[in-house]
């Protein structure tokens, strides 16, 4: 059915469609309304059974989804930023013990400065927590990749965590088509656990594991992590025979065939690109854009495959790894050592990616090897000026905020 | 789950949990058709508390919950020296995932069998001192709130053992540790508030806490099984001697923690719903000094020039348990 609806609304709809038995989450903007969505629907009897668990925190909410999944049930939560760094530890540990726990993160920049705004920074900071991370471009999708994320943990064994863009996708009301139940309850069977804590057969699970077999043990971990990426597009194909539309896989082309720059991205970005893309086609420029839906495992060679012919590629990072740069540039120059790529840093905190920028860089001859789109030079050069001056570490954002003529805290 | 026969290894009608009783006076270590929690094998120091003090609590809440029980452990020694792959000493369903989510993965496997209707499957949760008091303490006191339907048992050897005896929020006054060393002018652990587990638990009104000794475990029995007639949030707080970090003798175990008891510095009681119901009674009152030095970590007090200072200090601690639980059967 056609609605017009709030991203998160839809993907707590979707979720409660998977009838997830137990759902725990600790409230953190943007992610707030997928739970909100779920515990009202959970209180209100409409999705029994499952319980609820208002946890104290997100680690917390991550170890009660290790506990629930360990005895047999669907398990699912929801977070982003900090809350996704408070629970790391166990984020790993949810994978390592091969729990199909289903996470959304709903993207939004890490502090300090603290920023509630989206960027990708948190999910990639966890990319080798041995999670499946699969990137939503729209509200359709987002509901849809959850749907198939459970399917694909529980065929794995393996947790997955379905990326959406913070406010850009999670607030944002546009149509979404929702399947009906009956429906999902075809495409997803049962949760049939590997390994269960039962009193009728007792395993001991989560055990001290010496040098002599950690290696095996993490070697296979990654093995199954790979075979996600036959997983991952069977059960888009899957999908889309049952709902009769295409959303999830592992990459996506758009004007790529005979393209000699193509813009690779993750997430919502991916429409503005098409858009700009678009235009620029138009003007006679040939680009076009690889959409990554599956970052973790890398689909290594479907990305060769989409990007081997280009002279060019420039990534569009919505994260950065300070002290070296592209986070998913290194995924990608691994992948086509012979392509030259290029890294462009945006949208960080939530600054606008804006079509103008997007066309002026790609229009650009000569691009660096990193660049910071719509960097302002002269609040930088000006706060390096001070600090060299002052030759002390300083309260950077303060400082520029002032610059800025804005009110900051602490500054009349 | 396959029945152990019983190994009477043990000697002493005690420490064999009363095999010379009824049948129906029984524990659950001499009932002759018993399934063991903890199996032999385990990598556990000889005399350590611990491995004592969980096999006794898990025995006996199979016992009560006719084993249909699921155990979850928090990092520390117990999960280390019972489950070093290939090879486990657990015979329940056991699950072991960090060092400071123990109470909240309880409360996820509780809420699992909530769902799945498995109203017959009961959950314990289990850790050292550190992984309760200290990192774990914010999941604890989130599950205590939620009142979820564990019983968790925080097995105190008053330190981090499993790193190599540090200093914990449970570690007494006075008491060496590797980061609490027997150096400077107030050597040792210093006096401080101390955190009192058992009485921030009763805090939150959650329908059963209690504390014992495994110096009396058939005491410590009857708690897990009383623990086991209420649903809901339950703590259970067992004081349990480590020679190697207590510097003790593998043989005094069961001796420290009596005089743990007997001296006043472990308050033996229960309580439900925030009230204290129940008692233990201090039978041979005796100074502190008798249980401080049986033990290294407080050898530094008797040296050649003693510190009767901080001995009176901690004697004073003991006198205020003393009188707060009036432990000595006085009205
Ligand atoms: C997050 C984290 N920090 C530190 C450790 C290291 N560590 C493992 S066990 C332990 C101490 C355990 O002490 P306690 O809970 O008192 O149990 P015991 O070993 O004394 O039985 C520590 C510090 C860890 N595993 N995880
Ligand atoms: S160090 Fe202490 S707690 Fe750990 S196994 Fe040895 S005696 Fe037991």
């Amino acid at each position: 059915m056609l609605r017009q609806i709030e991203g998160s609304r839809a993907v707590a709809g979707a979720v409660a469609l998977c009838r997830p038995e137990v759902v725990c989450a600790y409230p953190i903007s943007p992610q707030t309304h997928i739970v909100e969505g779920l515990a009202e629907l959970v209180k209100s009897g409409a999705l029994t059974p499952c319980e609820f668990v208002n946890v104290e925190s997100e680690f917390a909410a991550m170890s009660v989804a290790i506990g629930a999944s360990a005895a047999g049930a669907r398990a699912y939560t929801a977070t982003a930023s900090q809350g996704l760094l408070y629970m790391t530890e166990a984020v790993f540990n949810a994978a390592g013990l091969g729990l199909p726990i289903v996470m959304t993160v709903a993207n939004r920049a890490i502090g300090a400065p603290i920023n509630i705004w989206n960027d990708q920074s948190d999910s990639m900071a966890l990319r080798d927590a041995g999670w499946i991370q699969l990137y939503a471009e729209t509200n359709q999708e987002a509901a849809d990749l959850h749907v198939q994320a459970f399917r694909i943990a529980e065929e794995l064994s393996t947790p997955v965590m379905v990326c959406m863009d913070g406010f850009v996708l999670t607030h944002a009301w546009e149509p979404v088509d929702t399947p009906a139940q009956e429906e999902v309850d075809t495409f997803l069977p049962p949760y049939e656990p590997r390994q269960v804590l039962d009193p009728d057969e007792p395993s001991s699970i989560g055990a001290m594991v010496g040098p002599e077999a950690f290696t095996e043990v993490k070697y296979l971990a990654h093995a199954r992590l790979m075979e996600a990426l036959d997983v991952v597009p069977d059960v888009a194909d899957r999908l889309a025979e049952a709902f009769g539309r295409n959303s999830g896989g592992l990459t996506r082309s758009y004007r790529t065939e005979d393209a000699e720059t193509i813009v690779l991205a993750l997430g919502s970005v991916l429409g503005t690109l098409k858009d700009t893309v678009d235009e620029l086609r138009a003007d006679g420029l040939r680009v076009g854009v690889l959409g990554l839906t599956c970052f973790r495992p890398f689909p290594a060679e479907a990305v060769r495959a989409a990007i081997g012919h280009a002279r060019r590629v420039v990534v569009l990072e919505r994260a950065f790894e300070p002290g070296v740069g592209g986070i998913v540039t290194q995924n990608v120059v691994t992948a086509a050592p012979a392509t030259e790529v290029h890294t462009v840093v945006a949208g960080l905190g939530g600054r606008a990616i804006t079509k103008p920028s997007l066309s002026g860089m790609l229009r650009a001859d000569r691009l660096p090897p990193l660049t910071f789109l719509d960097l302002d030079r002269s609040l930088i050069d000006r706060e390096l000026g001070r600090l060299a001056a002052a030759r002390r570490s300083g309260p950077t954002a303060e400082n520029i905020l002032r610059d800025l003529g804005a009110v900051a805290s602490g500054i009349g | 789950m396959a029945v152990m026969p019983i190994k009477f290894y043990q000697t002493g009608s005690f420490a064999v949990g009363g095999r010379l009783l009824g049948e129906d006076q029984r524990s659950g270590q001499s009932d002759r058709r018993r399934i063991n929690s903890i199996d032999c094998g385990h990598r556990a120091c000889q005399g350590c508390g611990e491995a004592l003090g969980a096999r006794y609590a898990l025995d006996a809440a199979m016992r009560a919950t006719g084993n249909r029980m699921v155990a979850v452990n928090a990092t520390g020694c117990l999960e280390v020296f019972s489950t070093p792959y290939p090879e486990t000493s657990w015979r329940i369903p056991w699950l072991h995932s960090l060092f400071g989510n123990a109470p909240a993965v309880a409360t996820g496997v509780a809420a699992a069998m909530k769902a799945k209707g498995r109203d017959d499957v009961r959950v314990v949760g289990q850790g050292g001192d550190g992984g309760t008091v200290d990192i774990g303490f914010a999941c604890l006191s989130g599950m205590f709130e939620r009142d979820d339907d564990v019983l968790y048992i925080c097995y105190d050897n008053e330190a981090y053992m499993n790193t190599g005896v540090q200093r914990s929020g449970a570690t007494p006054a006075a008491a060496r540790t590797a980061t609490t060393p027997a150096v400077g002018p107030e050597p040792g652990a210093v006096f401080g508030q101390g955190k009192n587990l058992p009485m921030i638990a009763m805090a939150h009104e959650i329908p059963y806490v209690a504390t014992a000794t495994v110096a009396d475990l058939r005491d410590l029995e009857a708690k897990v099984t009383r623990a086991m007639e209420f649903h809901g949030a339950r703590y259970l707080h067992v004081l349990v001697p480590c020679p190697l970090g207590w510097g003790s003798a593998s043989h005094d175990t069961i001796r420290i923690a009596r005089l743990a008891e007997e001296s006043g510095l472990f308050p033996v009681f229960e309580a439900e719903h925030g009230e204290v119901v129940a008692t233990s009674k201090i039978r041979h009152r005796v100074p502190v000094e008798d249980y401080l030095r049986l033990q290294t970590r407080y050898a530094h007090l008797f040296g050649d020039e003693p510190r009767t200072g901080v001995i009176a200090g901690i004697q004073a601690q003991a006198d205020r348990n003393i009188r707060r639980h009036k432990l000595l059967g006085e009205v």
